[in-house]
């Protein structure tokens, strides 16, 4: 189809001014043509079919066109309508305010690179975003700058869904040669010889962006041969590091696991790569993320032949892959708990990692904002967060944590169920382990203690531990009973939390 | 329109109940059985006694492989009492009256609905009950059937699986593992090929029901897994003294 003039009718719809003319289509403007009212503007996406177009254009418009009917949330464009795929294919979306990553990168031109809490947070978004697709059994299998749009208020919405892959429709785009399908830029490995619907494809892209971010440079160019296109499935790029002598360890770190050339050294899941991105002082830092020297030739020799034999293997659906390895997060009272309590949460932990390997922990603590002050110097918020990190780290010591990464956290919240609850959503934690009776509350029908509040309001898993009996006789003190409430109340004087 | 897609009952009565209550709830407007009302299972004239009343309120009832095995030119030929199959040929030839014999014998073996031709086996040659297995004899069933320039839908039974078959970008038809209960997008600009699976008696290591729904206007094909009492299917299969591997497979659902 041609560019259509601004003020045509089509379907229902009018067309105004053409925001966009690609290779693929035409993105314009669009209105109700009989005046009624959008909630949202429009935009109206018509794609190229003149003769001699390539039927991959059209097979990939005929993607999209299905997968923007299913995919929800804010991570994609809300979609509108569609035309016959055959008479008048068309698609109306949101037409989502803010600037692609594109434009932020050619904003900068030759100018310095951004911070690395400006490429974090921009990694973030991005992954969260590609969490939320991988959840939906969706792989978009084509993020790259031009696809990732910045909403002004922060989050990351995907665009461009005709190169994607939902697990539970055919795929359109599949073939039994098994032929790359991507930008040659941006193109994981895997894809590279033909798998379509490994999350971690995704995430490899991700890695290319921040990358270029960092450095101003792609990591592995912009081949135009397949030949150029499979030196990523044994070849490290240039450690960051090397271009860029200010770019921090941890950030290098973050970036060469997205780039790992096996999808299983990357990271399992985009929420793993969003919280490492978030909380940089945790990244655990190896060689991978110190080394300023290229990979050496003999390595990459060794890569080389084994990577010579690579070839198709069939992905399992994405919303179980990333479920394998989930986010498990414990909340660890502070405050007026047993030592039973603390050793049957630990117990818990242990063993749901042992059943998940790979699975991340995040334990975390919530204090009460009153404990912290700008003015006094040991109560400074990273006095006391410090004093709490301590805690937690020295709680988890006896748990086995071989292959799981962990990290701690103190959130400040006078809601300690709503702080816990929010922790979870916004990290995309899929169990939350707490315990089922604190603070020498049991677990009560008519009173909403924090973990019925949790378990009722969590978006996941909540497992509630019970005190395991043998250890009670263990945590009796020499304490006589009227002593011991006194110390009770003695602190909950001092810093009541309820929890 | 909406189609709901039955095969391979296997005179499986509470199976059979079991998704035609589950298909009414889907709003269906016509049923189609693709053949396979009888053998293995316990109720073959209660199941005939329903598929005539379904045909009579405007169900399409095709033939397949097991109503010509119960008749009595098949019997009297070597298979006869040495094999499971041929036990319950003999049986079920016995639980029915020779006029749902004769009903089950001149049932048609295809039927077309503007773009859906419905088979029971491969479309190529419907008489020889070629099982769709593979992407190379679905192949020939698709391209024998669109022939027929009107025909983009081919859907048959006799497998016992649940599979969709397209063409990707190559030349060569793709298999598709559906999920239960997801709507497959399936345009009328391509060819589409699915065999629906068995009502009656499930080789997948699933004992659910097999049975899909197919909206004509909206071009989506649902497959579906129903939930029934298989294990009392598994009993009557049992009292009714038919051998012992009927009743384990309706268990198991292998």
């Amino acid at each position: 189809m041609s560019q259509l003039a601004p003020g045509t009718p089509l379907d229902g719809f009018l067309i105004g001014p053409c925001l966009h003319a690609g290779g693929m289509a035409h993105i314009y403007g669009v209105t109700y043509a009989d005046g009624r009212e959008a909630p949202f503007p429009l935009v109206m996406k018509v794609p190229m079919m003149r003769s001699g177009d390539g039927a991959e254009n059209i097979v990939s418009f005929e993607v999209e066109h299905q997968l923007m009917q299913v995919l929800h949330g804010k991570h994609v464009p809300r979609f509108v309508a569609a035309g016959d795929l055959v008479n008048l294919p068309y698609l109306v979306m949101e037409h989502v305010p803010g600037d692609t990553l594109q434009h932020f990168i050619d904003a900068l031109d030759t100018g310095p690179r951004p911070e690395a809490a400006t490429i974090a947070k921009l990694g973030a978004a991005m992954a969260r975003a590609a969490h939320s697709l991988h959840k939906q059994n969706t792989c978009h299998l084509d993020l790259k700058p031009a696809n990732v749009l910045l909403h002004p208020d922060g989050h990351a919405v995907l665009l461009d869904f005709g190169l994607s892959c939902h697990a539970h429709y055919p795929d359109l785009l599949a073939e039994e040669l098994r032929k790359a399908v991507g930008s040659p830029a941006w193109i994981a490995p895997e894809q590279v010889v033909g798998v379509r619907g490994d999350p971690r494809s995704d995430i490899f892209a991700i890695g290319v962006m921040l990358y270029e971010l960092a450095t101003g440079e792609l990591p592995f160019g912009n081949p135009q041969t397949s030949g150029g296109m499979r030196q990523r499935l044994w070849m490290d790029p240039a450690p960051p590091r090397s271009l860029r002598e200010d770019l921090p360890e941890w950030l290098q770190e973050v970036i060469l696991r997205c780039l790992e050339p096996e999808a299983a050294k990357r990271y399992p899941s985009a929420a793993h790569l969003a919280m490492d991105l978030e909380n940089p002082d945790q990244v655990k830092v190896t060689a991978r993320g110190r080394q300023i020297k290229g990979t050496p030739f003999f390595t990459h020799l060794k890569r080389w032949l084994r990577a010579a034999g690579m070839q198709y293997q069939p992905s399992p659906l994405p919303s179980r892959q990333i479920e394998e390895v989930p986010i498990v997060m414990v909340a660890v009272p502070n405050y007026d708990v047993t030592d039973a309590t603390l050793y049957s949460l630990r117990q818990a932990v242990d063993r749901s990692l042992g059943l998940r390997p790979g699975a991340r922990l995040a334990v975390v603590t919530v204090i009460s904002p009153g404990q912290t002050s700008s003015t006094e110097e040991d109560k400074s918020e990273t006095a006391v967060h410090r004093q709490y990190l301590n805690m937690l780290r020295e709680w988890a010591q006896p748990i086995n944590l071989e292959g799981h990464q962990t990290s701690f956290h103190v959130l400040e919240s006078s809601d300690v169920a709503q702080a816990i609850v929010r922790y979870a959503e916004g990290n995309n934690v899929s169990i939350i382990v707490m315990g089922a009776a604190t603070h020498g509350l049991q677990m009560q029908r008519f009173v909403a203690t924090v973990p019925i509040k949790v378990a009722m309001e969590a978006p996941c898993t909540v497992v509630l531990v019970k005190q395991s009996l043998p250890f009670e006789q263990f945590a009796e003190t020499e304490l006589t009973p009227e002593e011991i409430e006194l110390e009770r109340k003695r602190k909950r004087r001092e810093n009541w939390v309820p929890f | 329109m909406k189609y709901a897609l039955l095969s391979d009952l296997h005179a499986n009565l509470h199976a059979l109940e079991a998704c035609l209550t589950h298909a009414a709830k889907q709003g269906v407007d016509r049923i189609v059985i693709l053949g396979d009302l009888v053998g293995y299972g316990a109720y073959p004239a209660q199941v005939v006694e329903r598929c005539q009343q379904l045909q009579a309120e405007g169900a399409i009832v095709l033939r397949g492989n097991h109503e010509e095995l119960i008749q009595s030119h098949s019997l009297s030929e070597a298979h006869a009492t040495t094999s499971y199959g041929g036990q319950t040929a003999e049986w079920t030839h016995h639980q029915l009256s020779p006029a749902q014999r004769f009903w089950l014998e001149v049932l048609p073996l295809t039927a077309q609905e503007g773009p859906v031709l419905f088979v029971h086996a491969s479309a190529d040659a419907p008489e020889r009950w070629r099982y769709v297995e593979d992407d190379r004899v679905a192949s020939l069933s698709l391209d024998a059937a669109t022939q027929n320039p009107d025909v983009r839908f081919v859907f048959g039974g006799h497998v016992h699986h649940q599979s969709l078959y397209y063409r990707g970008t190559g030349r060569q038809l793709m298999r598709f593992e559906p999920t239960p209960g997801v709507p497959i997008p399936t345009p009328k600009h391509r060819h589409w090929i699915a065999t629906i699976g068995s009502v009656g008696q499930p080789r997948d290591g699933s004992p659910k029901a097999m049975y899909a729904v197919f909206d004509d206007s909206a071009c989506r094909l649902t497959f579906h897994r129903v939930g029934y009492d298989h294990l009392a299917a598994a009993r009557a299969v049992r009292d009714a003294g038919l051998p012992e591997f009927f009743a384990t497979r309706l268990e198991s659902g292998r």
